[in-house]
């Protein structure tokens, strides 16, 4: 049918845009390499091997795209209401904060219990948190932007600094380790649970280098949930109502103040799913650093995916594998900055793109009739 | 070579091809000088087309163009301005924050050294605005002077740059009566010093009130060149459409019933928190119009935004059959089967980038069978929607375009078929045929007039005088924020409400017809 050529028509232009924006920043790139006396060459084969080489390369470029899908996602979704949220970050530390101290603070339950348990706190937690400046924009009229940032700071102290020091094991900045029921399941175990080993690949997901847990496939249904949310349901089609026009919202009898709240309690709690992941599935400790700023980097990875849900899975695993590859690149004797420059490059070209887009719809309308 | 030695452009064969439209296809138009040329079409005919081909703005796939008898390759704006001609956009391009002095030297400012000569400036704006009658406050900022004042600098603008042919692009359609008239005059003292006019419209009557010829574009062609005196305005609605247009409403007497709605001493604020709306009391009965005529400006706008519970109120209270449904918000008022044509169709009627599905249940969205248990039921909504585009004969794309790629005119008929779908009972109609071509307001008003038979009571607001005195059965008038008076419309006519309207009270003095 006709509706789905176009569909597809237009999923493609995106996709080949975002492609077209990452070659680009490859190509700018090798100016930057050639300053360092390597070959761009060999740098780009070491970034490409880094995220795809091997088997465990593309797991760990999985693992290291949960935490992007997740803010992403969390960006993505009120962007699609008209809000920014910058408070991803904050979000994060506070879902990741709470499912620490739920996972070391209670010994004695069956992990069925306790790890979901822990899941959800930290999720709600971190909704409270993306909630309460949904509350001050939808009562107040308070910019979420300047609200986010702010609690962005009070998370950090909160968290890192006050945090911390009440729970701090002794020699590490991180809260005590949290118990083993707590743990979300992590593939390099799949050879000791009796059904899974008989499974292809265990063997294959069987070295300690595997990093890749659970959370990953947690992020893939939080964007499929967030899809259907935007597009399927009745919260969804008012959410961006709001979004594209709030007048026009409002004469359809929509309540953008109930929607903003809403939106922004859902995109904080799965910003905290990327908190909790980390805590529960990677570093099995709330830590100071272990953030490393993916609320932010959560913006970039929501514009790439055209904050699309799943535009987003595709921006946060594009993202994962730069970080991933970037290892490979500073082991072939890349410095670091220059592998976060190409990363920059690559948001730089596809904001610049996407910017290119919107001249050509702009075009495009003006160039329809009259 | 141009046709004629008399004419100052002929642009000839004109083809401009956009992805999937042809919208200008072997157009053919010829200006003579010294005069006023309306150029005429529905929305969507390649009239905006033309004229950005003929501004520089477009590169036409086919054609030429003759100015003063020489063909020309116009580039962009710097070559047509270069030729003398010059255009008044719909938009207007201004700075805001700067004066209007400032805007019209902006880009050709006289200098001394490296700072503007504001003395200059001034003075040559004086010059061309005493000239032509174009009154303006040099010192004024954009932003605090009339949408009418802010066309006078445009024109200005264009003058100033040394413009022979001024092209005007639909410039009433922001006006009031009063600044349509004003600008007629500024089109006749342009005329008489020797300057060439051509303006977009598709207003018939502004067509014969002012035009000395008419070129009809239709679907991206052009249809016939005409004098203005040899044709009259239905010959003009039938050459655009393509077909006999009654122009008139056909109506019978209304057959009222019992009241439904009650308005009752309703003071309302404007933005600025100053009243807007000044102790009204009306009522409306089923099977009747109550139209309220006014200038814009005069309280309508917070008045419909009230009643329809998209505005706080101050004070009063209105009734629906004898329910008070004052501090109702505009969803429950909806629930009262109570149907809103907004005045402005794209900042209210339409989320405009959605598609015609997603916008033909704006407002019932969360009803059954478009949505159950919190899901959106697409298929049912894609079934709904193919049956009202073809009912109401929405063009322009199918169900999955967007609101924003239809022309006017079927944004509005979208927004009608709609409101009207749902048996409202009481129908609000804020300047339903805006921007609308001739052909859909026939559609639109028979769609109004079939819905007051049914039994539906009606309140109308419009600022075409016209269409309030042929729709309505009953006139209010509103100036200032009250209602000076409400009289029956077969009882009165332009004259009169023209004379309430802005503030002198009828010779007969107010007797009322309630």
């Amino acid at each position: 049918m006709n509706k789905y050529s176009d569909k597809i028509k237009s999923v493609l232009t995106d996709l080949g845009l975002s492609l077209l924006s990452i070659i680009v920043a490859l190509i700018v790139g090798t100016l930057f390499i050639y300053l360092t006396d390597k070959s761009p060459l060999d740098a780009y084969s070491a970034l490409y091997i880094g995220a795809f080489g091997s088997f465990r390369a593309i797991v760990n470029t999985l693992w290291r795209s949960t935490p992007l899908i997740l803010t992403g996602l969390a960006v993505a979704l009120p962007f699609r209401a008209g809000l920014f949220n910058i408070g991803a970050e904050g979000q994060l530390l506070m879902g990741g904060f709470t499912a620490g101290i739920v996972g070391f603070y209670f010994t004695s339950l069956p992990t069925i219990i306790h790890l979901p348990f822990a899941i959800i706190a930290g999720m709600f937690v971190a909704g409270l948190w993306g909630g309460l400046p949904g509350v001050l924009k939808a009562k107040l009229d308070v910019h979420e932007v300047i609200a986010t940032i702010m609690l962005n700071y009070i998370a950090m102290a909160l968290t890192i600094n006050y945090g911390i020091n009440l729970f701090k094991e002794t020699g590490r900045p991180a809260t005590p380790r949290i118990m083993k029921s707590a743990a979300m399941f992590n593939f390099n175990n799949m050879n000791k649970y009796p059904f899974l080993k008989d499974l292809p690949l265990s063997d294959l997901f069987s070295q300690p280098a595997i990093r890749l847990h659970l959370n990953f496939f947690l992020a893939v249904i939080a964007a499929v949930i967030l899809w259907y949310l935007l597009f399927k349901t009745t919260l969804g089609y008012e959410l961006r109502a709001v979004g594209f026009n709030p007048d026009g919202a409002e004469y359809g009898g929509i309540k953008a103040s109930k929607s903003i709240i809403t939106v922004m309690f859902i995109s904080g709690a799965v910003a905290g799913l990327a908190g909790v992941g980390e805590v529960l599935g990677t570093h099995f400790s709330f830590m100071q650093g272990m953030d490393a700023g993916y609320g932010f980097t959560g913006i970039a990875v929501a514009l790439i995916g055209q904050t699309h849900p799943i535009g987003v899975i595709l921006g946060g695993l594009l993202f994962g594998a730069l970080a991933q590859g970037g290892l490979e690149m500073q082991f072939s004797g890349i410095p670091s900055e220059i592998v976060m420059l190409i990363q920059a490059l690559v948001i730089f070209f596809v904001a610049a793109l996407q910017v290119f887009k919107v001249y050509l719809a702009k075009r495009k309308a003006k160039g329809g009739v009259e | 070579m141009p046709r004629e030695d008399n004419y100052i452009l002929d642009m000839q064969d004109i083809t401009k091809i956009f992805p999937g439209v042809k919208a200008n296809d072997n157009v053919n138009l010829s200006i003579k000088g010294g005069e006023i040329h309306a150029l005429v079409g529905e929305n969507g005919a390649g009239k905006t087309t033309l004229m950005n081909v003929l501004y520089g703005l477009y590169e036409p796939d086919g054609g030429q163009i003759f100015y003063e008898g020489n063909e020309v390759d116009l580039d962009g704006p710097e070559d047509a301005i270069k030729l003398g001609i010059g255009m008044v956009h719909q938009h207007f391009m201004l700075v805001e924050p700067l004066t209007v002095t400032e805007n019209i030297v902006l880009g050709s400012e006289p200098r001394s050294g490296l700072m503007l000569d504001q003395k200059t400036a001034q003075k040559d704006v004086k010059e061309i605005s005493e000239k032509y009658g174009l009154f303006v406050d040099p010192e004024a900022k954009i932003q605090d002077i009339s949408v009418g004042m802010q066309q006078r600098v445009e024109i200005i603008k264009t003058l100033y740059r040394g413009a022979e042919l001024l092209i005007f692009d639909e410039p009433t359609a922001v006006l009031t009566p009063q600044e349509i008239d004003e600008l007629f005059d500024i089109f006749k003292s342009l005329k008489e010093q020797g300057k060439t006019i051509i303006f977009i419209t598709h207003k018939l009557k502004e067509v014969k009130t002012i035009s000395d010829r008419i070129t009809v574009l239709r679907s991206g062609k052009s249809i016939d060149t005409v004098n203005t005196e040899d044709v009259t305005k239905e010959d003009v609605a039938e050459l655009m459409v393509g077909r006999q247009v009654l122009l008139e409403v056909e109506k019978t007497e209304a057959n009222p019933g019992e009241e439904i709605f009650k308005i009752e001493n309703l003071n309302v604020n404007d933005n600025r928190e100053l009243p807007a709306v000044k102790d009204i009391s009306l009522s409306v009965k089923k099977g009747e119009i109550l139209g309220i005529a006014g200038v814009e400006g005069n309280g309508q706008s917070e008045l419909i935004e009230a009643i329809t519970g998209l505005r706080k109120i101050k004070s009063g209270k209105f009734e629906l059959r004898g329910k008070d449904i004052t501090n109702f918000n505009a969803r429950e008022i909806k629930r009262e089967k109570v149907a809103h044509i907004p005045e402005d169709r794209q900042k209210r009627g339409l989320i405009m980038d959605f598609d015609l599905k997603e916008n033909i249940i704006l407002g019932y969205h969360d009803l059954e069978p478009f949505s159950r248990n919190g899901i959106m039921q697409y298929d049912n909504i894609a079934q709904y929607t193919e049956d009202l585009i073809e009912k109401y004969d929405v063009r322009g794309g199918g169900m999955e375009s967007q609101a924003k790629n239809l022309s006017g005119g079927n944004q509005q008929k979208l927004i009608v078929a709609r409101e009207f779908s749902h048996d409202p009972e009481f129908l609000i109609a804020s300047q339903p045929t805006r921007g609308v071509d001739v052909g859909s307001i026939e559609f639109i008003h028979n769609q109004i007039i079939d819905r007051r038979d049914d039994g539906a009571g009606v309140l109308l607001v419009s600022a075409e005088l016209s269409e309030v005195l042929s729709l309505s059965d009953r006139i209010a008038v509103i100036f200032e924020g009250e209602i000076v008076d409400v009289l029956k419309a077969s009882e009165t006519d332009e004259r009169e409400l023209g004379k309430l309207m802005t503030g002198s009270q009828a010779e007969a003095g107010g007797e009322s017809n309630e």
